[in-house]
């Protein structure tokens, strides 16, 4: 399964006066959605005795996200990790991390009886590009928005949210990628003992370029394809009109602009 | 590769690390330094006023596509029970705008099937052709199958940019067709523009959650692939226009789709409808209970609007998953929104933004979202709402 740390975005705000970002107390966090699927992975492997192995990558500051998920109780950890990762877009992540999965799949007996799971989408980049990317390049099945499962055997059967008001629910062979939402379980708490096990006996492994034997031209920023031209804060409407008066006269104001405006 | 900056040209001005949402700059002796947390986003090279950061490439860079081969527009339609989405049209007007500046034809690309007496009544959207690819199963959304038709016809017919709707669905195929053509793509645009100079398709989206925008491009590949939030661009006025129509029976094979739909489930009582609404009456946490929301619900009564909220009111379980605005909601635009008891936190702004008139009720006066408002009253909602929906029966009537 793939997390990924990004900042506590809901403490991300901007500063109306300066309008820049206020950065002051923003911790990394690990992205919601991949509580979810590291969840759901801990679930199969008390249910169906599975391994279950996260994958991460960003700088090295990453290992912590990867701590926690080992407190959580997965088997084991691989964070990737190079300076020539960087500034990779969906793209180039999604290469990457398949690189380290085809690699850890080698060494592992059976490369065909696996399942992925992913967050739905990332709190920072919001792209949810990254899951279908990543299975296109496994050459495998996947179902995003995913907020129910099913595993038995060889496959699994899935409930696929696909509008508010709709489910399709989709059955598909293993090998096969998920992304799933908030919706589809509630992300335990590490217990004391996991999280002393996560901080002094396990490792947490690390791969650079070298490890995945990757190609410098479909990794870091050469690998992707696009690229960030400018940033900027969005635009603030000023001046509204502000009703004064009496709670009927504010009321009767409003009504009469509306009107003005042919909205009444 | 790495950020240089120039010591020479650096004044110390300090824009590039406002510009940082990494924090990855810090100010050494008065001259910028970059840290090692950098994810060469390369916001600063735009921030800096003296051009005084570059970014120092290595030379592997990926083999270049002569981009010059590829032309045209188009537009990835999505439909349901037979019928074509509203964002599909709504992409179809930007894809008419963009194609017209690049001087080149708009197509229409729908997979499906029992389209064929619908062609025609589509083609008044503004489109120069329809490339109908048919087959029963195409009835439902496959990923695997949208993704090898998809990719087949772009590497046949090379367009320079294809415009998808940021659904539950675009978001599934897209990224593969991307992945699999080796194209950049950007996700939930809420802006396109077109630098004329390089044909470079400039896609504005919100990251962070709206916080910050950020300006995308994809300057030396080819198709240059997007998926577009619905709600933000308007529906094609209706033309007539000779459109070139071709269709192709395609068959599948058994193997070309691994996975298989089992069912639907529909959760529907009455269908919420957010993105049609002419009116839309949201209420946010000072609404400040569940049942205080039967008032915003009489005064979208009274009004025949849509009932919307914040997603706190979602997560208080006082109104149903469907009527969340924003961000993580739906993106709306309707005539009329009024905001009730709502602060105006940039990520339900995003939803609602392009609202023609924002009416904002809010007890607290430094609220944001009177900075989005058109009209704005500070005060009690509860004492100004029952007030309002007397008011709007009174016209009502008058009406009558
Ligand atoms: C990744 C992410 C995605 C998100 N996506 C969304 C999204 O899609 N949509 C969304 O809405 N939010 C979203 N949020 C949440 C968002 O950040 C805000 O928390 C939320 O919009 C706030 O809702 P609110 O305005 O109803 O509540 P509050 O911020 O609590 O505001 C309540 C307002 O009501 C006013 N008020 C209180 N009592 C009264 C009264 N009697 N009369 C008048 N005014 C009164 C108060 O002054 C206050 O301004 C997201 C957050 C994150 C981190
Ligand atoms: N750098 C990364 N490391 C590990 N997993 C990632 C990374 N980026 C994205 N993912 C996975 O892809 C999902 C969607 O991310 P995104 O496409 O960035 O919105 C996340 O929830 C993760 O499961």
């Amino acid at each position: 399964m793939c997390v990924k740390q990004v900042p506590g975005v809901s403490e991300v705000r901007i500063d109306p006066k300066t309008n820049t970002l206020v950065r002051e107390g923003v911790l990394s966090i690990i992205n919601p959605n991949d509580r979810n699927a590291l969840e759901l992975a801990l679930i199969l492997k008390e249910e169906h005795k599975v391994e279950v192995i996260a994958l991460s990558m960003g700088p090295p500051q990453a290992e912590e996200v990867l701590r926690e998920a080992l407190a959580m109780g997965i088997d084991k950890a691989i964070l990737l990790s190079d300076k020539a990762f960087a500034g990779a877009d969906t793209l180039a992540t999604s290469h990457t991390l398949a690189l380290a999965i085809k690699k850890v799949l080698k060494e592992f007996d059976s490369e065909e009886n696996y399942l992925i799971i992913c967050g739905a989408q990332a709190v920072d980049g919001d792209t949810g590009q990254v899951p279908p990317e990543l299975a296109e390049e496994l050459g495998i099945p996947q179902i995003t928005y995913v907020q129910n499962l099913l595993l038995s055997e060889d496959k699994i059967i899935v409930e696929r949210k696909f509008r508010a008001t709709e489910i399709v629910v989709i059955e598909t062979k293993l090998p096969a990628l998920i992304s799933v939402l908030i919706d589809i379980n509630k992300p335990r708490y590490p217990s004391m003992a996991g999280i002393m096990k996560a901080y002094e006996k396990a490792n947490v492994i690390y791969f650079d370029s070298m490890a995945l034997n990757a190609d410098s031209s479909k990794i870091g920023l050469n690998g992707s394809m696009t690229e960030v031209k400018k940033i900027f804060f969005p635009e603030r409407k000023v001046n509204p009109i502000m009703l004064e008066g009496s709670t009927e006269e504010v009321v009767r104001k409003l009504c009469q602009y509306l009107k003005d405006d042919k909205i009444f | 590769m790495s950020i240089i900056i120039d010591a020479e040209l650096c004044t110390g001005c300090a824009s590039c690390m406002e510009s940082c949402i990494y924090d990855a700059i810090e100010l050494d002796n008065n001259i910028a330094k970059v840290l090692p947390n950098c994810t060469l986003c390369r916001a600063c090279i735009e921030a800096c006023p003296e051009e005084a950061i570059s970014l120092e490439r290595d030379d592997a860079k990926a083999q270049k596509v002569d981009i010059s081969q590829f032309k045209g527009v188009w537009v990835v339609a999505e439909h349901y029970k037979n019928k074509i989405q509203k964002v599909s049209f709504q992409l179809l007007s930007k894809g008419r705008e963009l194609a017209d500046i690049l001087q080149v034809n708009l197509t229409f690309v729908i997979l499906g099937t029992d389209f064929d007496d619908k062609l025609e009544e589509f083609s008044q959207y503004g489109m120069d052709e329809i490339i109908y690819i048919k087959s029963p199963i195409l009835k439902d959304y496959y990923s695997d199958l949208y993704t090898k038709v998809i990719t087949e016809l772009v590497l046949e017919t090379q367009p320079e940019i294809i415009l998808i709707g940021a659904t539950a669905t675009g978001r599934d195929f897209a990224p593969r067709v991307a992945k699999r053509l080796r194209a950049g793509l950007t996700a939930d645009c809420t802006g396109l523009e077109i630098d004329l100079e390089t044909r470079n398709l400039l896609q504005t989206r919100p990251t962070y959650g709206g916080t910050i925008m950020a300006t995308i491009r994809t300057p030396s590949s080819r198709p240059q692939m997007a998926t577009v939030r619905a709600g933000i661009f308007k529906m094609p006025e209706k033309i007539k226009k000779n459109v070139n129509i071709r269709k192709i029976e395609y068959e599948f094979k058994e193997q070309d789709s691994v996975s298989k739909i089992v069912k639907v489930i529909s959760k529907t009582k009455t269908p919420v409808n957010l993105e049609d609404a002419k009116i839309i009456v949201a209420g946010g946490r000072g609404v400040g209970s569940k049942e205080n929301f039967k008032l915003i619900e009489d005064l979208a009564n009274v009004l025949g609007a849509e009932l919307g909220g914040s997603r706190i009111t979602i997560e208080l379980n006082w109104l149903d998953p469907d009527r969340q605005i924003g961000q993580t909601g739906v993106t709306v635009s309707p005539k009329l929104y009024i905001a009730c008891g709502i602060s105006g936190a940039i990520q339900h702004i995003v939803g609602m933004e392009n609202s023609n008139i924002i009416v904002a009720i809010n007890k607290d006066p430094d609220a944001p979202i009177f900075n989005f408002a058109h009209y704005g009253i500070v005060g009690n909602l509860h004492e100004i709402i029952p007030i309002l929906i007397e008011e709007i029966k009174i016209m009502n009537l008058n009406k009558e």
